[in-house]
């Protein structure tokens, strides 16, 4: 086997050779219970097989009910992604024999899958790419082999508590091309899952879980290359990291010489590679079929409007209406949309203070909020306490309107942040206000001039950087409350002038 | 007093209501016949004692109970409180088994009632025990069990039909009034032709199908079996309606008046009168014993001279019925089957320590032959490159076979007659080596099925000494006036000599040298291979 290089690097072989990349993206729906059965859906640290019931367990004579609401998932996420929602559906038998798999046949979607062709557009370090969307298509899960030793015997236990939990299926066309397009189109599939609210679509416990296929053909050859299957890829990073890896291992074997065989490879975190699972020789006759004991689902179109009027604002739209509407910059309009609780801060102050500067306020939230709400320096170890719309922008328009300084504005937001006073009480507490008048500013500015005399000499000799000591010097001598655009000014002017 | 077995449940229920018969005496009795004589019918494959027992106490309580309360008390409780009635072994019974007549169920015990079985307690019913089948249902006389064939009791030497066999040698053999079968391709009404009994698969979706072991899931039917038609409609009343656990249940209303079929002979005779039936020239087929020929056109006669209008029709995709069933039922089966595989419950070899290679062992030694078969079957039709030319092909078919019986609707026909069998129950072991024979006995009943029809076959006299079945099919949702037809049959012939005949050979069942139907069987396949054998379900 050819020795891979490392995922990071460009290799040569890669300007010869252009990647195929088509993504299979399964999401477990939020429901309150299982896709064809009561059981509930809160699994996770659960005991073993504690969440089962006959029908997840295959019994004798059990028969599926269909859970409407996995359903309306996928119809939601039908049109969040501008696909064809079908008008009739219907469910098939995938039949396989495997441990996990208790009925010896999973049903799932074949020919009439909910939503087919659509498309998500999203930004990459590139500009906007758009892949188009096969299609979506509901499914439930098998249950979980685990691997053990019991008494000095290897044995193999299954866990049937993720049987039929409810599973999406999207599937994209072979149109992505780099492992960021690869990366970005799961990041914008997982945004919309989780503004939709279909799935909390979080990579590390499987609710969402992302397999890619591979191929490579040389640049300009129309035919696809051999397709290899990545799996196991537990983060966004791990993503573009196996993919990467994957197209500079094959193309450095083609050009090698080196036949690409079908394939299903895993990504190895800790080596940072994918290593061989097994053959995809042939393709698995899963000889599906309709399922006999579901009859087709008709979606009405009193359904289908219902669903569509209850969608929220999609990131794409939220997106532009905050560059175009309040003048965001493209990557401030990206953080607040990918991240619902800054965002619902954000349009939460918009609404509460009438004349709030838009722009002055999505700096607050991506700026202030969001470090103090990772749990950043001075944010009490990520305790933090909630932010209130309104103080917010109240405080932003004491900034705004120079009322107060940035630096003290900051020392406000941050004990609001921690105690949930309000920015008034503070303010005052604090003795907190702006000195914007000009002969105060100009005593304190003297009184720093004859006291830093180095400074002066510094910038006099050409160190323009040491106007900036002395800003720092003034404001200290102020307790934070001089304006420092006018300080600033000022400062230069009697700089300048004495020269 | 008379012998309590022989009472039908529309007789056990008024006696049960005014306090003269306890349901307790009633199911002693008829446990005490099916103890004495499973030995040499083998139709039972589980006698429920205690159970059934507390049951009837219970029954008994809710009877006095309700005496105690008033008429209007009384008169709520289903007709079937307090009655015996058996199950075939594929209805789930919480903590009892449910085998399906196969080895790979051995040992396995359901955790749930099936939906059947939830409303037979619901109503106070008494289950009695579970009968024997074909495995899975595959089969047209119940010797593809895995515990050996049942008998017929009319002739110990000859098979009950099938897959319903032992349902249906159980109620004829008076062990219980009433039985719970399933009916895929005739499962019900052939073994009642073939034992002399009513037996009727209802409309697709008129009873759940949860908690039954199936077969293929688009035919499957639960249905009933009785001594005459007041007693099957009130056991259909019983277990019908609309289920939310079965998405292919219907939420269609259940006839309450079901449970009110007329008992003066001459008002059920009067519903003949001016009813017009089908009579499909395709179903009088090649093959078919003149005996059956002759005792079905007598019926249709009897009922033409009581007032019906009589015509022969033609159902020209008739042929193709066991052609497409032998397509769709075994694709369905594959899949249905395939989760018997040693891992969750039932029977398994471990000994590979391989799980693929278990699978195997598993599922060759669990599944008997004609099993086998039809998994292969089906697995073949459903495969890449083979499923439009078969199964889709077959689904077409399917539509043009109920198409056919739209138009007899559709022409103003409120039922079709044919014959049920087209033979009368043959011998043990007779067709065993011969599976498309085998198969051609469901011609009749199979395209009933397809069309997801309701049918009842009813008692239509004898040929050698042997039952005839005159199988009545009706619209969808039509079992009630299908079985008002029926019962204004029975009314017509309610004086013909041949309905007092009890079966002849029930006699020879209680003495305990009578061979089991295992050892008749042996003695009648030796030198026959055991493994070529059909029948559909
Ligand atoms: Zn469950």
């Amino acid at each position: 086997m050819t020795a891979a290089p490392a995922a990071a690097g460009k290799s040569a072989a890669l300007e010869r050779y252009e990647a195929v990349i088509g993504i299979e993206i399964h999401c477990q729906l939020k429901t309150v219970s299982k896709m064809f059965c009561g059981c509930s859906t809160e699994i996770d640290g659960a005991a073993p097989n504690s969440h089962c019931c006959p029908v997840c367990l295959g019994l004798p004579g059990v028969l599926p009910t269909i859970n409407r609401t996995a359903v309306e998932w996928v119809l939601a996420t039908g049109f969040a992604i501008e696909a064809t929602v079908a008008p009739t559906t219907r469910w098939d038998r995938k039949n396989y024999f495997y441990p996990d798999l208790p009925k010896g046949y999973q049903i799932s979607q074949y020919q009439l899958p909910l939503a087919a062709n659509g498309r998500l557009t999203f930004d990459t370090s590139e500009g906007p790419f758009t892949v188009r969307v096969r299609r979506a298509h509901l499914e439930e899960d098998t249950g979980r082999l685990i691997h053990d030793e019991l008494g000095g015997r290897r044995v193999s236990l299954i866990d049937f508590n993720r049987s039929g939990m409810p599973l999406m299926e999207i599937v994209t066309e072979p149109d992505i091309r780099t492992a960021e397009q690869a990366r970005r189109y799961a990041e914008e599939l997982r945004l919309l899952m989780r503004t939709i609210g279909a799935s909390d679509a979080e990579m590390e416990n499987g609710q969402m879980r992302v397999e890619a296929n591979v191929s490579i053909r040389p640049r300009g050859q129309e035919s696809f290359g051999t397709r290899v299957e990545v799996k196991n890829m537990n983060s966004m990073r791990a993503v573009e990291r196996a993919i990467a890896y994957e197209i500079e291992r094959q193309a450095v074997a083609v050009d090698a010489g080196e036949t690409i065989h079908m394939e299903t490879r895993g990504w190895d975190e800790a080596r940072q590679s994918t290593y061989h699972m097994r053959p995809k020789e042939e393709e698995n006759d899963y000889r599906y079929f309709p399922e006999p004991d579901l009859p087709p689902l008709l979606t009405s179109p009193e359904w289908l409007a219902g669903i569509k009027a209850r969608l929220p604002e999609l990131p794409s739209v939220r997106r532009v209406r905050y560059r175009e509407a309040f003048g965001l910059s493209a990557y401030d309009a990206d953080v607040l949309v990918n991240d619902a609780a800054a965002a619902a801060l954000f349009e939460g102050a918009l609404a509460a203070g009438a004349g709030v500067p838009a722009k002055l306020l999505a700096n607050w939230v991506t700026g202030e909020y969001m470090r103090l709400a990772k749990g950043g320096e001075g944010s009490g170890g990520g305790a933090a306490g909630r932010v209130d719309a309104a103080e917010l922008a109240a405080l932003v328009k004491l900034v705004a309107g120079g009322a107060i300084s940035g630096t003290n504005a900051k020392e406000v937001f941050g004990e609001h942040f921690a105690s949930g006073a309000g920015v008034a009480s503070i303010v005052k507490a604090r003795g907190f206000r702006q000195i914007s008048d000009a002969g105060a500013l100009g005593a304190a500015i003297d009184q720093v001039l004859a006291a830093n005399p180095a400074a002066v000499a510094d910038y006099r000799a050409g160190k323009a950087a040491a106007v900036g000591f002395l800003v720092g010097q003034v404001m200290k001598a102020t307790r934070g409350q001089a304006n420092a655009g006018m300080v600033q000014t000022a400062l230069r002017e009697r700089l300048d002038k004495a020269e | 007093m008379t012998d309590l077995t022989r009472l039908h449940a529309h007789e056990m229920s008024p006696l049960l209501r005014v306090g003269e018969v306890s349901s307790r005496a009633l199911t002693e009795a008829h446990l005490a016949a099916a103890e004495r004589q499973n030995h040499s019918l083998n139709a039972w494959l589980v006698i429920y004692r205690t159970e059934a027992l507390a049951q009837a106490d219970a029954a008994d309580r809710r009877l006095a109970e309700a005496r105690r309360t008033g008429p209007a008390a009384l008169a709520a409780l289903h007709p079937l409180c307090g009655v015996p009635v058996g199950l075939k072994d594929l209805v789930s019974v919480k903590g009892g088994q449910a085998t399906a007549g196969s080895k790979i169920l051995a040992g396995y015990i359901a955790p749930f009632d099936s939906t059947v079985t939830a409303r037979l307690r619901q109503a106070g019913a008494v289950i009695l025990g579970k009968t024997n089948m074909d495995e899975f249902a595959m089969g047209s006389s119940t010797e593809h069990s895995a515990y050996g064939p049942t008998a017929n009791p009319w002739d110990l030497t000859r098979v009950p039909g099938g897959s319903s066999g032992g349902s249906a040698a159980a109620v004829a053999a008076f062990h219980v009034p009433l039985a719970i079968g399933t009916d895929t391709g005739g499962s019900i009404r052939q073994p009642a032709s073939m034992c002399g009994v009513v037996g009727m698969r209802p409309t697709y979706g008129r009873v759940s199908r949860y908690g039954i072991v199936a077969f293929a899931s688009s035919l499957d039917q639960i249905g009933p079996f009785g001594r005459d038609v007041r007693d099957a409609a009130i056991l259909l009343h019983a277990v019908s309606g609309h289920d939310r656990r079965d998405a292919t249940s219907a939420p269609i209303p259940v006839p309450p008046e079901l449970l009110s079929l007329p008992d003066s002979d001459d008002e059920a005779a009067s519903y003949l009168r001016g009813r017009r039936i089908a009579l499909p020239r395709e179903y009088f087929v090649e093959g078919m014993e003149p005996g059956v020929a002759a005792r079905v056109r007598e019926a249709v006669a009897a009922m033409q001279a009581a007032g019906a209008k009589v015509e022969e029709v033609s159902l020209p995709h008739t042929d193709y019925g066991l052609a497409t069933y032998y397509i769709i039922a075994p694709a369905e089966c594959s899949s249905n089957l395939a989760r018997y595989d040693g891992v969750k419950y039932g029977f398994a070899d471990r000994s590979s320590g391989e799980f693929i290679a278990d699978y195997l062992r598993t599922r060759g030694a669990g599944f008997g032959p004609e099993v086998k078969r039809r998994i292969m079957l089906g697995t073949y039709a459903l495969s890449a490159g083979y499923y439009d030319a078969y199964y889709l092909k077959a689904q077409k078919v399917r539509t043009l076979i109920k198409a056919d019986f739209d138009a007899v609707w559709a022409a103003g026909f409120d039922s079709i007659c044919a014959p049920t069998s087209p033979t009368v129950a043959f011998p043990l072991g007779a067709k065993l080596a011969d599976p498309v024979a085998m198969y051609l006995i469901d011609a009749c009943t199979l395209p009933v099925n397809m069309a997801g029809l309701p049918g009842v076959s009813v008692p239509a006299g004898l040929s050698d000494g042997l039952p005839v079945g005159l199988q009545i099919v009706g619209a969808p949702w039509s079992e009630l006036s299908m079985l008002r037809l029926a019962r204004a049959y029975e009314a017509i012939t309610a004086r013909a000599t041949w309905r007092a005949v009890e079966p002849a050979e029930l006699h020879l069942t209680d003495d305990p040298t009578t061979p089991s139907p295992a050892e008749r069987m042996t003695r009648h396949t030796q030198g026959a291979s055991a493994t070529g054998s059909g029948g559909q379900a």
